[in-house]
């Protein structure tokens, strides 16, 4: 779960990360009186903030006002922009780089930090980037830190800031189950501070039990995927006109892939998982079913789940929605035989191998 | 025959759940020695009238077990993986999904560390033909034979177990490494053990989007593995930036797709299947 900045920097706070002044509103009503000149940042989870218009500057009471205005309300990148950030502008010398982020191959966090911070990372030269695995066992400790400072050369007092803080971060990306924790730009500013401008925290959705609900709506889904979320379903939304419901990530993947060869398009992704309920088949075609599809495949290889508890919710829900799209069926595994005789019964094709039903289903419409 | 044999014995931290309870019954079926079953505050009663069960994993060190499966909710696994570390069982299978990544990347270290083997989170678990299975692979699709399968995903390991099965051969050993972003076992640690086996002499990789575990096993293949690997890689049709479904299929920054995938396995030599049912004939050419 991507958080938005100011819940970044709220974090940071607390756990002593030195950030710049500032507060979050919704409504113009809520602006105080200036005291510095400020940035006004658009709270969006997307990147590309500035280029897209997203952050406005003022030195006035007037111009903050009329920059609050300007930015609630408007759509960046189809987002609308519901809150904006106020903060103290910093005075910057140079702007660094640092994150925490899983590392997958090592199975292991991964610093990586560079002196050529306030742009893409992806974009800095490799020579320019220190990355530093952090054994899980041994977690952070200052050695690391000064391998990083002494790459990036900074200066004795910035070192033993960037030592602190550094430490601080590890203990957010630890603390609150991160997945990543990136500041960029740090900046460094003239009276010689370290400064995070910016807070980039992605917390592991696993670990939500043992922290704050934060109630983010995840930007990159689209209305009918948030909607899968909160009935328990993997499912994603393709732009094919064939509906998919299988079983297992890695069969459901297939699945899709072998209609791809096939020339059908996909309408989505569906895994039912291990389920044994006629309930969560029945629920399923009604997901899929709004994503308004020319026919529907279902691939179910059984084990724990059962081909004719599938079969029948395949029967319930073709009379409870009143289907009238094809459906084509593979049933192969635990009660198959079962499974394709409820099918037959109720004039639903059935196949016992995976690749005829995906021939079929691409020419039945 | 690869980490299990028809000796091996194993508990099950978590026997009286749902999934705890109906696996376990399966893996009676299918010839394992389940030895003993931990629930706290069920100790002295038994599972299916034959498997004692007990309090802790202390208390299960008694029927001298090597193995474990946990079946527990995902806020408990850490603390029972380490219970079970810390007991030195030598094969920690964890069969729960949606582990926090943090949790098990400690899991994997520690127990690295003292040499035991992690198994999951977030998979099948493993199989070896009619020796033993510790996990929740189906009994009906197997049959003895040559050839080695590891895998990321659960359902299609099935399907390509059962291909080859039905096509006449048979399987050495099947490993299902997890769904998640952060398992036990990369495809070079199992690559390590099926090129060992004697029983071995045909290798399947089931891998998919996501990371790049694919990537360094094909390396590995080129530079020291003889016997025979073909592949299957999942997710072909995937968008990038969407979780299909695993936690660690997921397309980032660029990184873990499947023209990647193909790409390394080309190079090193290895056939990749177009389709999962195609996996037999690849083997037999």
């Amino acid at each position: 779960m991507n958080l938005y900045e100011y819940m970044g920097k709220d974090i940071f706070r607390q756990y002593g990360i030195p950030v710049p002044n500032g507060y979050v509103v919704s409504s113009v009503d809520e602006v105080r009186k200036l005291t510095n000149p400020v940035a006004v940042k658009s709270q969006i989870l997307l990147g590309g903030r500035g280029k897209a218009g997203g952050i406005k500057f003022a030195k006035t009471d007037q111009e903050l006002r009329d920059a609050v205005k300007a930015l609630l309300g408007t759509k960046v990148r189809n987002l609308t922009v519901t809150k904006v950030l106020i903060e103290d502008m910093l005075s910057i010398k140079h702007e660094y780089y640092v994150s925490i982020a899983l590392n997958r191959s090592a199975r292991s966090p991964t610093v990586i930090a560079s002196a050529m911070g306030g742009v893409e990372i992806e974009t800095v030269p490799d020579e320019k980037i220190f990355k530093r695995i952090i054994d899980p066992s041994l977690g952070y400790s200052d050695f690391i830190g000064r391998e990083a400072s002494t790459f990036m050369g900074l200066s004795p007092d910035l070192s033993k800031q960037f030592l602190d803080l550094l430490k601080k971060l590890y203990n957010v990306y630890r603390g609150e189950d991160a997945e990543l924790v990136e500041i960029n730009p740090l900046v460094e500013t003239n009276d010689g501070k370290l400064i995070a401008a910016d807070a980039k925290v992605v917390i592991d959705s696993d670990a939500m039990f043992r922290h704050r609900e934060f109630n983010i709506q995840d930007p990159e889904k689209t209305p009918l995927e948030l909607k899968a979320e909160g009935k328990g379903y993997a499912f994603v939304e393709l732009d094919g006109d064939i509906g998919v419901i299988a079983n297992g990530a890695g069969l459901t993947m297939a699945t899709l892939d072998a209609l791809l060869l096939h020339k059908g398009k996909p309408r989505n992704f569906l895994d039912l998982g291990g389920t044994d309920n006629v309930d969560i088949v029945v629920n399923a075609f009604d997901l899929v079913l709004e994503a308004k599809p020319k026919a529907i495949l279902v691939n179910i290889f059984g084990g724990v789940t059962k081909c004719d508890t599938v079969a029948q919710g395949i029967v319930d829900a073709k009379k409870k929605f009143n289907i009238k799209i094809p459906i084509v069926v593979r049933l192969s595994g635990v009660h198959e035989e079962e499974g394709r005789q409820i099918l037959k019964e109720n004039g639903i094709e059935a196949f016992s191998e995976m690749m005829p039903a995906i021939e079929r289903v691409t020419k039945v419409f | 025959m690869v980490l299990i044999n028809k000796n091996t014995k194993v508990i099950v931290q978590g026997i009286t759940g749902h999934q705890g309870s109906f696996h376990t019954g399966e893996m009676l079926k299918f010839g394992t020695k389940v030895v003993a079953g931990i629930a706290p505050g069920k100790g002295g009663t038994k599972f299916a009238d034959k498997v004692p069960i007990v309090n802790s994993v202390a208390e299960a060190m008694q029927f001298e077990p090597d193995a474990t499966m946990i079946s527990v909710p995902a806020p408990y696994v850490k603390d029972a993986a380490y219970e079970a570390i810390d007991n030195g069982l030598k094969i920690v299978y964890i069969l729960t999904e949606h582990v926090p990544y943090q949790d098990t990347m400690e899991i994997v270290r520690e127990a690295s560390l003292r040499g035991i083997t992690v198994l999951g989170p977030n998979g099948p678990g493993i199989t070896v033909p009619f020796e033993s299975k510790i996990g929740i692979m189906p009994n009906h699709i197997f049959k003895e034979g040559d050839v080695a399968i590891a895998s990321r995903s659960g359902t299609l390991t099935y399907e390509i177990v059962y291909a080859v099965t039905k096509a006449g051969m048979g399987e050495s050993t099947v490993i299902g490494l997890g769904g998640d972003r952060v398992v036990g076992l990369t495809f070079i640690d199992v690559l390590k053990m099926f090129e060992k086996d004697e029983k071995t002499k045909r290798i399947v990789l089931v891998g998919e989007i996501g990371g790049n575990n694919e990537e360094l096993a094909a390396d590995y293949i080129k530079k020291h593995i003889k016997k025979k690997v073909v592949a299957y890689i999942a997710g072909r049709s995937a968008p990038p930036g969407k979780r299909m479904g695993h936690a660690g299929a997921i397309i980032e920054r660029g990184v873990g797709t499947a023209e990647s995938k193909l790409k390394a396995f080309a190079e090193a030599g290895v056939k990749v299947a177009d389709y999962p049912q195609d996996i037999p004939k690849l083997l037999e050419e």
